[in-house]
């Protein structure tokens, strides 16, 4: 018991690069498992949580750009759109890191970009903003009419109907698919380390540690599982606090035909 | 320059797209196929072949991510090997697990050790498509059980009405049916998968990513240093490309598809399709 104590002192924030140097090198216990994983989780959430964040601003901007009648906004938007949800992440990552090793060599400012902690944020901040847009996009579309025509007719108009109405209700619509979007795009943090960006004094996220338990020991059953389990554990804390949204955002409509979130969770972008 | 570009070398990355498309074109039948019997297996009234159904989706579905991907084919080849020890050296006493090794006969190395090179790789890639198989099984699967349910009720009533057997019902009523119900969803999937196909990589398949990296990188083989620089930018931009024009390619075929299964079905896009047709 002490010596796992003494484990999660030395190992718990080992991700982030306090604690012990040299990671175990053999007789893993469970303990050691548990630590580095759970630390490497301290990378998925932090990714996670900010390319939300970022993108989720962004996405109703490239969203209503989509939407838009202008057309030097809508293209943009919609080719900023295809691009990233046309093309895998993987390469994404593979093309964002050496496309910044080659800035950096001009100018030197890039030179954060080619590490995980921006270079991989700024991937993920495009990628889940373009998502992000579809489903506002198709939200903004199926905004019923009469919400928009009882808005005209109160004299709203411009930003006021926009902040009252349109977007409100954008939301509301988006929600459900928007908490997938969010689930998918932790389990795309897993990522990261897989792609072009190295791994910096073995810092890495939870898969990383994960993967570097299951070659050591030859042994994918008991990392891998545990890896997955602190994914369903941060799975259960985004729905439950999406679903927390959820309830706000439809709290003026009748029980019965509010929407109730369907987790549907996907695999890979 | 463009002599350059079809050295030896390079042929190997343009082989490898045609690894990735042979995994497409392997996986999504069989992915289908999977899709198909998980679907009709969770409908079946037989609660155990139901359970089975049901349970196959949710556990896949369930576990997040490329993990299952890492996790699945070492545990797939440790099983399978496990299993060969087993039957073929029944009198080895040693256990399996020795602290962080895995060790079985010789004979039941799964390939053999003396297996020529393409034997290995043809394995590792079979073993990546069953994977891919059963992931995207599951997925389909769940698409498909959700098609079958949207159906009309009335149809399949219909068919009964004439006095078809349930065995009947399903195959020539609810089946031909069903994959207009089916189709945007397995559409999605389709772009799914092809988005996965990189993942290959990770598998330690030799497949575009791979090359890309090898190929762009400065020096990367023992004896040949590559007459540029970085190039490998250039390379995964071509990829992104490339991925981009088969989206787009597949989102067009599927679109036609889509209006060719429309036709003459009882939703409202055939019936669209049937007043434009007449008027």
């Amino acid at each position: 018991m002490n010596a796992c104590v003494q484990t999660i002192t030395d190992y718990g924030l080992r991700a982030v690069g306090i604690g012990k140097r040299l990671l175990p090198r053999e007789d893993f216990t469970l303990c050691e498992q548990f630590t580095l994983i759970g630390s490497g989780m301290i990378w998925n959430v932090y990714f996670g949580i900010l390319a939300l964040i970022a993108g989720f601003g962004f996405a109703t901007l490239l969203a209503l750009g989509k939407a838009s009648n202008i057309k030097v906004i809508r293209k943009p938007s919609e080719w900023f759109i295809f691009l990233f949800r046309g093309s895998p992440l993987f390469i994404q990552f593979f093309f964002g890191y050496f496309l910044f090793l080659k800035l950096k060599t001009v100018f030197p400012i890039f030179a954060p970009f080619t590490a995980a902690w921006l270079g991989a944020l700024v991937v993920l901040f495009f990628n889940t903003s373009a998502y992000t847009a579809e489903i506002f996009y198709g939200a903004l579309r199926s905004i019923p009419k009469g919400d928009v025509e009882a808005a005209d007719a109160y004299g709203l108009s411009g930003w006021s109907r926009f902040k009252r109405v349109i977007w409100p209700t954008m939301l509301r619509l988006a929600w459900p698919a928007y908490t997938n979007e969010a689930i998918f795009l932790f389990h795309a943090t897993t990522l990261v380390f897989f792609s072009g960006f190295p791994a910096w004094q073995q810092r890495g996220d939870a898969l990383y540690y994960a993967s570097y338990f299951a070659d050591k020991t030859f042994n994918p059953f008991i990392p891998y599982p545990i890896l997955a389990g602190y994914f369903i554990l941060l799975t259960l804390c985004v729905i439950g606090l999406f679903s927390i949204v959820n309830r706000r955002l439809n709290r003026h409509l009748p029980a019965n035909t509010r929407e109730r979130l369907r987790i549907r969770p996907n695999l890979i972008r | 320059m463009a002599c350059y570009l079809t050295t030896g070398k390079h042929m190997s990355i343009y082989w490898s797209v045609l690894t990735v498309l042979l995994l497409l074109g392997i996986t999504a039948p069989t992915a289908l196929a999977f899709g198909f019997a998980g679907a009709s297996a969770a409908r079946s009234r037989i609660a155990p072949v139901s359970w089975l159904g049901r349970g196959y989706i949710a556990v896949v579905r369930g576990v997040p991510d490329i993990a299952f991907f890492l996790f699945f084919v070492i545990a797939l080849d440790q099983i399978i090997e496990a299993t060969r020890h087993h039957i073929l050296c029944p009198d080895w006493v040693e256990p399996i697990r020795q602290g962080s090794d895995f060790v079985v006969c010789q004979a039941a190395k799964m390939p053999l050790g003396n297996a020529p090179q393409w034997v290995h790789e043809s394995y590792g890639f079979a073993i990546a498509v069953f994977t891919f198989a059963i992931v995207f099984g599951a997925f389909a699967a769940n698409v498909i059980q959700g098609a079958m349910a949207a159906v009309p009720r009335g149809q399949i009533e219909t068919g009964e009405s004439y006095g078809m057997t349930s065995r009947q019902t399903f195959w020539r009523i609810l089946v031909p049916q069903m994959w207009v119900y089916a189709l945007p969803g397995l559409s999605n999937l389709w772009m799914v998968l092809i988005k996965a196909t990189p993942l290959l990589f990770l598998l330690g398949i030799q497949d575009i990513v791979y090359w890309a990296r090898e190929l762009g990188g400065i020096k990367t083989s023992r004896f040949t240093d590559y007459p540029h620089g970085d190039w490998r930018m250039w390379y995964f931009l071509a990829l992104l490309v490339f991925y981009l024009i088969f989206t787009r390619v597949s989102e067009i075929t599927l679109e036609r598809l889509m209006a060719r299964l429309t036709r003459g079905q009882a939703t409202t896009a055939g019936e669209a399709q049937r007043k434009a047709g007449t008027t």
